[in-house]
């Protein structure tokens, strides 16, 4: 019998999957200095859910939990819903939104490699679905709080659910620049208007404009890395920039501009980090284009004319949906082949 | 994705992959000469193809460079004593190959003295072409590279298409192997008398040598042999599998040849460069093919190429080597990308072995265990076919073999460059030749079941038809009683379509019978008598063409005496004839009663009976067809029961 190749050169998963929490780290930190350290502590508790929940569902398929723990793919998840939910929410808010990925949308579907859905942005849509105010909640970037919050307050606000003395959840959380665009489109105000607000920085949100850079790097490294391909990311900026750039430019008072579609919400993460999970996403190179332009477009109306801020995780889940149609209709031609 | 890359002359194909190239251990010696070894055990299976006739036996005394086995058929090489000897054996014996089986072969005892047969150089320049290739069924050459298809075969005129460009394969792409690059700084002159050669003798105008740039004193040795010739020598970037025949065509042409087509067909023929010096041993100098370069390298004492004898015992090339060192744990015969795991080191040096590699754990780990796809396509981005091998996999792992096949599974030309690049280390490859032999096994069983079907059918309609026959004698008998004996010869302008008239088609059919049963015994002695290049497989079908062609006319004729209108059974293809064969054979046999007097609308009995002949004629042509086909197939040692093991495998996940 034939066992060759003999030879293999390929990183492992867990180093694959390893690289891709490395290039989260940056935006970590930055989002540590504009937001506080609170999101290590969300962090913290995704991954251990993740992690218990992955060993328990192992345990009772009857797989082997070791190899796949140490896989990474259930880290990822668990970072990913961590870094796209608010960081100053209940403790339990991370854990179900967690542990509901890992279950449902991953585990129950046969684990790694067979989850039809990104399982975070499955738990992401589910925490927006069922707790909707929690969601919106997002603390002020700490340059611009009133009554800064402490990594400590932070701390215990996640686990005890209390602030300190006299300060209100009011007064340290804020809208999403998204958000507080599409209200204050709503109330009829111009785009000038609206993004003299102290909550925009240059680019997208003050101080969240900086994390959506360190996603863009921390992309860049995969790329180069080879651990994603162009052409989701660049598809996906690319006809975000071109629709955006088409509403904006029919009526600039009214619609955002591209550069803040870009740097706010979660577009750069998407692009890099949310799109780019290869297990349910497409497989050729032209379907890779066709899902990463649908998630653009589907986002860009959410934001637009839908009924939430940011759009990517149900943009997501209705492209995961069509994966097996644009893989089978976008089949490369083969060697010696006609189209 | 597959866009052309114009990179200086050289067209990219997608993907590929660059091992470590482990050459260096065994070029730094030049190639070196073995002793003789006590026996020789020469394969008889060692090419793509019949299996050779053997033209010795046990006993005899034979010449280095004597005839062995004579090449069978249209596909098929001749085998030479490698040295002068005694033949001991002509047995079963342990061969090279990923079965592992024994196979035929032949034992030569050396006598020590090497005595040439007579040489006969052969004046190719000025002896005719088809001569030319006709005498190279002699001379038992075959595919160097490690395809080892006959090259006869490969240098014959179809008679369709003209071959412009000859392409040498001196890419040498797998790790490990070096016995062409070896070849070529050594033996350059001689390669390119070769090459000249096989331009002549296919008549091809441009003349190509890709070697990839990880050569460069094998490239320095062409390039200065080739001057003042009109071949050129292009250098092509060091990615496996550059060597595989279409990828090569497509580095120096930019062409890719259909995959439902020859490269001859597109004018393109593509040798091996061990191949033409091989040709120019044999007719510059009279030299059949007795011996080839092998790298024998890995985890032996000094890694060299060696002049290996064919037959020669593997372990005496690893004696030649230093022997193995310490850890070696198995022997691979072929680089480690394509290559197969030797059962034992008496396993003789066959055409096809290019390179034996010593492995220890360290060289080749085992792979760890397989994790899920996670549908990563680094498989799809290394495919040099451009194929989806995560697809692939997915459908074999299924047994979703409709799919696999739409997949273009057949276009894969198990390179392992998926599975090399692949993060979950999954064993591709192997899903992929297991899938590949289910597909063909089932094909195979859904051929021989309707040849089962077909057989019945016959079986019951010649019982009808013997039942009518007796019927018709003895109405004929009695009715013969009744009338003139003078009965018997009828004018022909009867329209009645009586007994005699049926009678009449019964023996033109018959006659038919048995013009078509001569013609195929003639066929068949044609081929035992006429020159030996006459493919037997080309007579079978020819005879079969012939007897479809016979059979066709006798329905015909049975049908217009029975004063029906003829079906247009030319027109159509010879299987759509054989069903309208049996369709009609049973619309008979359930007719009504056999009256062969007054029966004008049903088909009389005998035209029945021409029906019959020309449905046990199709079948004959069936079978004869089948046969050609198994022969041909079950000489391949590419396919075959052996990988259905694979099947027993585990499936790993
Ligand atoms: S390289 Fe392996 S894991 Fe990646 S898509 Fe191909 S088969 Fe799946
Ligand atoms: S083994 Fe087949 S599928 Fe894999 S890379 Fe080679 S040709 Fe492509």
């Amino acid at each position: 019998m034939i066992r060759s190749p003999y030879i293999s050169d390929a990183p492992s998963v867990s180093t694959i999957m390893l690289k891709v929490l490395i290039a989260l780290v940056p935006a970590i930190a930055v989002y540590v200095w504009v937001f506080g350290g609170g999101i290590l502590v969300t962090l913290t508790l995704a991954t251990i859910t993740a992690l218990g929940t992955e060993a328990l569902m192992l345990k009772l398929r009857q797989r082997p939990i070791q190899p796949f723990l140490t896989d990474y793919s259930a880290v990822i998840t668990a970072w990913l819903l961590a870094l796209a939910i608010p960081p100053l929410t209940p403790w339990w808010l991370i854990v179900v939104g967690t542990a509901f990925a890992i279950i449902i949308a991953k585990q129950l579907y046969g684990g790694l490699g067979y989850n039809p859905f990104n399982p975070a942005m499955v738990g992401y849509a589910v925490l927006l679905i069922s707790f909707p105010v929690l969601m919106t909640k997002w603390p002020a970037a700490l340059q611009l709080a009133h009554t800064p919050l402490s990594f400590a307050d932070q701390f215990h606000y996640i686990i005890f659910g209390k602030l300190p003395e006299g300060v209100l959840l009011d007064a340290v959380t804020s809208a999403t620049p998204l958000d507080y665009l599409k209200t204050q489109l709503k109330l009829d105000h111009a785009m000038a208007t609206i993004q003299s607000a102290p909550l925009f920085g240059t680019l997208g949100g003050k101080g969240s404009e900086y994390i959506t850079i360190a996603y863009l790097l921390g992309g860049l490294y995969l790329w180069q890395q080879k651990i994603i391909s162009w052409h989701l990311p660049v598809a996906f900026l690319g006809v975000l920039t071109a629709i955006a750039s088409l509403f904006w430019m029919s009526d600039s008072a009214h619609f955002a501009s591209p550069l803040l579609h870009l740097f706010s919400g979660a577009s750069m993460l998407g692009a890099f980090f949310i799109l780019t999970d290869p297990v349910s996403g497409p497989t050729t190179p032209r379907g890779k284009l066709y899902f990463a332009g649908g998630v653009a477009i589907i986002t860009y109306l959410i934001r637009v004319y839908g009924g939430y801020p940011d759009g990517i995780a149900f943009a997501v889940i209705f492209m995961n949906i069509c994966v097996p149609l644009i893989d089978a209709h976008t089949q490369p031609r083969v060697f010696g082949h006609e189209k | 994705m597959n866009a052309l890359v114009n990179f200086g002359k050289i067209f990219k194909f997608n993907g590929g992959v660059h091992p470590p190239e482990n050459k260096a251990q065994s070029t730094q010696r030049p190639i070196g000469q073995l002793t003789l070894p006590e026996r020789l055990v020469l394969p008889l299976r060692q090419h793509v193809g019949n299996i050779p006739k053997v033209a010795v036996s046990v006993g005899d005394h034979v010449l280095k460079g004597q005839l062995l086995a004579e090449a069978e058929g249209m596909v098929s090489a001749a085998i030479h004593a490698p040295t002068s000897g005694t033949i001991t054996a002509i047995a079963d014996a342990v061969i090279p190959h990923p079965s592992g089986l024994p196979d035929h072969c032949i034992t030569l005892a050396p006598d020590g003295q090497d005595t040439w047969i007579a040489h006969l150089p052969i004046d190719w320049r000025n002896t005719d072409r088809k001569a030319l290739v006709a005498s190279l069924r002699l001379s038992g050459i075959v595919g160097l590279g490690g395809a080892t298809f006959p090259t006869q075969v490969k240098l014959r005129a179809d008679g369709k298409s003209v071959v412009h460009t000859l392409v040498i394969n001196a890419a040498e792409c797998e790790p490990y192997i070096t016995c062409d690059d070896m070849l070529m700084r050594e033996r350059a002159t001689d390669i390119v008398q070769g090459i000249a050669i096989a331009q002549h003798l296919l008549g091809a105008t441009k003349v190509l040598i890709g070697i990839e740039d990880n050569k460069p004193e094998a490239i320095r040795a062409m390039q200065q042999a080739v001057t003042g010739t009109s071949m050129e020598v292009v250098v092509v970037p060091t990615l496996y599998p550059s060597g595989d025949a279409r990828r090569l065509v497509h580095l120096l042409l930019g062409q890719e040849i259909p995959y439902n087509k020859r490269s001859t067909e597109v004018g393109i023929q593509v040798f091996n460069v061990a191949t033409v010096l091989a040709l120019h041993r044999y007719f510059n100098h009279g030299e059949p093919a007795i011996s080839r370069i092998v790298s024998m390298t890995g985890n032996v004492a000094h890694p060299q190429n060696f002049e290996v004898l064919f037959g020669t015992p593997l372990a005496h090339l690893i004696h030649a080597a230093g022997g193995v060192k310490a850890n070696t744990t198995h022997f691979i015969m072929g680089g480690p990308m394509m290559g197969f795991n030797l059962p034992d080191t008496n396993i003789p040096i066959t055409k096809a072995a290019n390179c034996i590699i010593a492995a220890t754990p360290d060289l080749f780990a085992p792979p760890p265990p397989a994790m899920p796809c996670i549908r990563c396509v680094r498989c799809a981005d290394a495919c040099p076919v451009s194929l989806q091998p995560q697809e692939l996999y997915w459908f074999a792992k299924s047994d979703n073999f409709e799919k696999a096949r739409d997949y273009k599974l057949f276009d894969c030309i198990e390179c392992g460059a998926c599975s090399y690049v692949c993060p979950s280390d999954i064993p591709l490859v192997q899903y992929y030749r297991y899938a590949k032999s289910e597909i063909i096994a089932a094909d195979k069983a859904k051929e021989a079941a309707d040849l089962a079907r077909e057989r019945n059918e016959a079986r019951i309609a010649r019982i009808e038809r013997e039942k009518l026959e007796r019927a018709q004698k003895h109405a004929e008998r009695a009715q013969g009683a009744k009338t003139e004996p003078k009965q018997e010869t009828a004018t022909p302008a009867s329209t009645s379509a009586g007994a005699d008239d049926a009678k009449k088609a019964a023996i033109a059919a018959a006659i038919e019978r048995a013009k078509q049963q001569k013609l195929q015994n003639a066929q068949a002695t044609d081929t035992d008598t006429s020159e030996q290049t006459k493919p037997a497989a080309d007579d079978a079908k020819k005879a079969a063409i012939a007897a479809a062609i016979e059979r066709a006319k006798a329905q015909k004729a049975a049908a217009q005496q029975a004063g029906e209108t003829p079906k247009n059974v030319d027109s159509v293809s010879t299987k759509v004839q054989q069903k309208i064969a049996e369709i009609d054979a049973r619309r008979q046999t359930v007719g009504p009663a056999p009256e062969p007097v007054a029966k004008v609308q049903g088909p009389p009995p005998v035209a029945d009976d021409a029906k019959q002949a020309a449905i046990a004629a199709a079948i004959a042509r069936a079978k004869a067809q089948k046969a050609a086909a198994e022969a041909a197939k079950s000489e391949s040692p590419m396919k075959s029961d052996v990988d259905n093991q694979l099947k027993s495998q585990p499936k790993k996940d």
